[in-house]
């Protein structure tokens, strides 16, 4: 069923991301998402970036037409959304260490909300860095990685964890952002027997597990993930290698 | 114990429940999930002969009793469609659906479908939100009757005609499928509808128009079914809004041999071929139904 939110406040992130925040008593788990319909332009799956009882997030990098589209929009315009959807993560672990890549830190700080676990957010550079001080103050350890140096941590959201994993065990990573950054922090959980949760994305068009299009192997993202542990990810052949495209043709990343 | 044994013309079937067109059965894995989740067959997404994205978004949204979608056919094309048949057929039974504008379209796809190892194939003459496709071909009886007659002579596997309920001549569609030659009826496939947002004054499909799908058809599709089972011979298929024993028992008493379930992967997940079969024996059981067979157009009497 869809329905119509209110836009409460907006909160620039970034020089090209904002959070949305809206009135929403609707049950929603650290790690599931919610489709939104831009009226003209488009309908798009965004992960819920905050988690009150009685208010939700949303933040939105502007990418693309529809996201650009959502950047035009003031405090008291409305949203129609559907959802929540997904399964979301499971935080019952006891010592967890959350990443966040990019934009994908969206989807990872409910989850950091909720645990205060260690987190590390990961950016092309200090200007991408986004949503660090609510992680700060809630996150009983924050690390910043960007590519390029220009804060933190000089390299990427893998080489971090790999240094963080030598000086404490982690029962479980938990882990959003660019799937070749996924792809490198599986790799890194495999070689070390290191558990892990992924979320993960596909082109989306129902958002219910009706349509199938989303699917990675026989997995559809938008029902039986968006998160998957390492011991599912093991048997999708398709993760880091390809995707398909709206007509469902298959398409290689490399 | 009873039987969930059933026959569609030549074709036999382990179990009576198939996954209908469109969901869950894109690609070659999904089609194998689903045979591995307790269907008897799955029905491919219906395929044309050229890759087709689809309408925009929003295609799909949940309504009371069911969902509204407005998919617009996509598919990646029947050349390429021939590696997600190779995966899923030596799995189980797959139908392949296709779609086309006329009988040359289905004649060249259905030949295609049967190289792939389809065990028969469903004409989509029934999507109602595909311009020049779907119910625009398959409402007028005469178009109706040269498609089935161009595929049958065709291919040598059973030709099955998936029907809508968008029609006030479904009776007189369904005996020019059986006049054609068409192996089994398909009914039915979703209501048109559309659904408006009042805030932003507007058709929330990208397309407009939009086809009702769940629970909420469910009494349509039993009448269908009941109707074509007093106008023609042959095997009825019933589709419409079975996510329970008793949906798939109420189809099978109307006329229907076996049925397919669409909506109720959504509703209730993957599980549910599984509980219809469990239930369904059970009631067959309890009821003094030996097979499946004994059970069809029970209704009628």
């Amino acid at each position: 069923m869809s329905e119509v939110v209110t836009i409460k406040s907006i909160t620039d992130e970034a020089y090209d991301t904002k959070t949305f925040r809206f009135d929403w008593d609707a049950e929603v788990k650290p790690g599931q998402f919610i489709m939104i319909w831009i009226p003209g332009v488009d309908e798009i799956p965004m992960s819920v970036s905050g988690i009150s009882d009685t208010e939700k997030s949303v933040t939105v990098k502007a990418i693309g037409d529809a996201t650009k589209k959502i950047h035009e929009l003031k405090v008291g315009d409305k949203l129609s959304i559907r959802g929540p959807f997904g399964n979301g993560f499971d935080l019952s672990s006891r010592n967890i260490l959350i990443i966040g890549g990019g934009v994908g830190t969206a989807a990872i700080m409910p989850a950091v909300v909720q645990t205060g676990a260690d987190t590390i957010i990961a950016a092309r550079s200090d200007r991408d860095v986004i949503m660090d001080s609510i992680a700060g103050s809630k996150a009983s350890n924050v690390w910043i990685a960007t590519d390029d140096g220009s804060r933190g941590f000089h390299g990427n959201a893998v080489q971090l964890m790999k240094e963080k994993l030598a000086l404490k065990k982690y029962d479980c990573i938990i882990a959003c952002g660019p799937e070749v950054m996924l792809y490198f922090t599986f790799k890194a959980c495999q070689e070390l027997g290191q558990k892990c949760q992924l979320s993960l994305e596909r082109y989306m068009k129902c958002g219910a597990g009706v349509c199938g299009c989303c699917v990675m192997d026989d997995q559809r993202v938008c029902r039986d993930g968006p998160v998957f542990t390492n011991d599912q990810i093991e048997k999708l052949t398709e993760f880091g290698v390809s995707k398909r495209d709206e007509c469902g043709r298959i398409v290689k990343f490399r | 114990m009873a039987s969930l044994k059933t026959e569609i013309g030549s074709i036999v079937l382990d179990k009576p429940g198939m996954i209908a067109s469109g969901i869950m059965d894109e690609t070659g894995k999904s089609l194998v999930r689903v045979l591995e989740s307790g269907a008897g067959a799955a029905v491919t997404k219906s395929i044309g002969l050229e890759p087709k994205p689809g309408h925009d978004s929003p295609c799909f949204m949940e309504v009371s009793g069911g969902y509204v979608n407005a998919m617009g056919l996509p598919n990646p094309g029947i050349d390429l469609f021939r590696e997600e048949m190779e995966i899923a057929v030596p799995k189980g039974k797959i139908i392949g659906s296709i779609y086309g504008a006329g009988p040359g379209d289905f004649s060249e796809l259905a030949a295609k479908m049967e190289d792939y190892g389809a065990c028969a194939v469903e004409l989509n003459l029934s999507c109602p939100h595909a311009k020049g496709y779907g119910m625009e071909v398959g409402t007028d009886p005469e178009m109706v009757k040269s498609i089935v007659s161009a595929v049958k002579s065709s291919v040598s596997i059973p030709v099955w005609a998936k029907l809508t309920p968008n029609t006030h001549i479904l009776t007189r569609i369904g005996q020019a499928v059986q006049d054609a030659g068409g192996d089994a009826i398909v009914a039915i496939n979703t209501l048109k509808a559309m659904v408006i947002s009042p805030e932003f004054a507007r058709p929330i499909m990208s397309n407009k128009f939009c086809g009702l799908s769940g629970e909420a058809v469910k009494p349509v599709g039993v009448r269908a079914i009941y109707d074509l089972r007093s106008a023609v011979d042959i095997p009825l298929i019933g589709v419409g809004g079975i996510s329970t024993w008793r949906d798939a028992a109420e189809y099978i008493m109307a006329g229907a041999c076996a049925f397919q379930v669409g909506s109720a992967v959504g509703t209730k997940g993957m599980g549910v071929f599984s509980q219809i079969n469990d239930g369904l024996s059970a009631f067959m059981d309890e009821y003094g139904y030996a097979n499946i067979k004994d059970m069809v157009g029970a209704a009628h009497e």
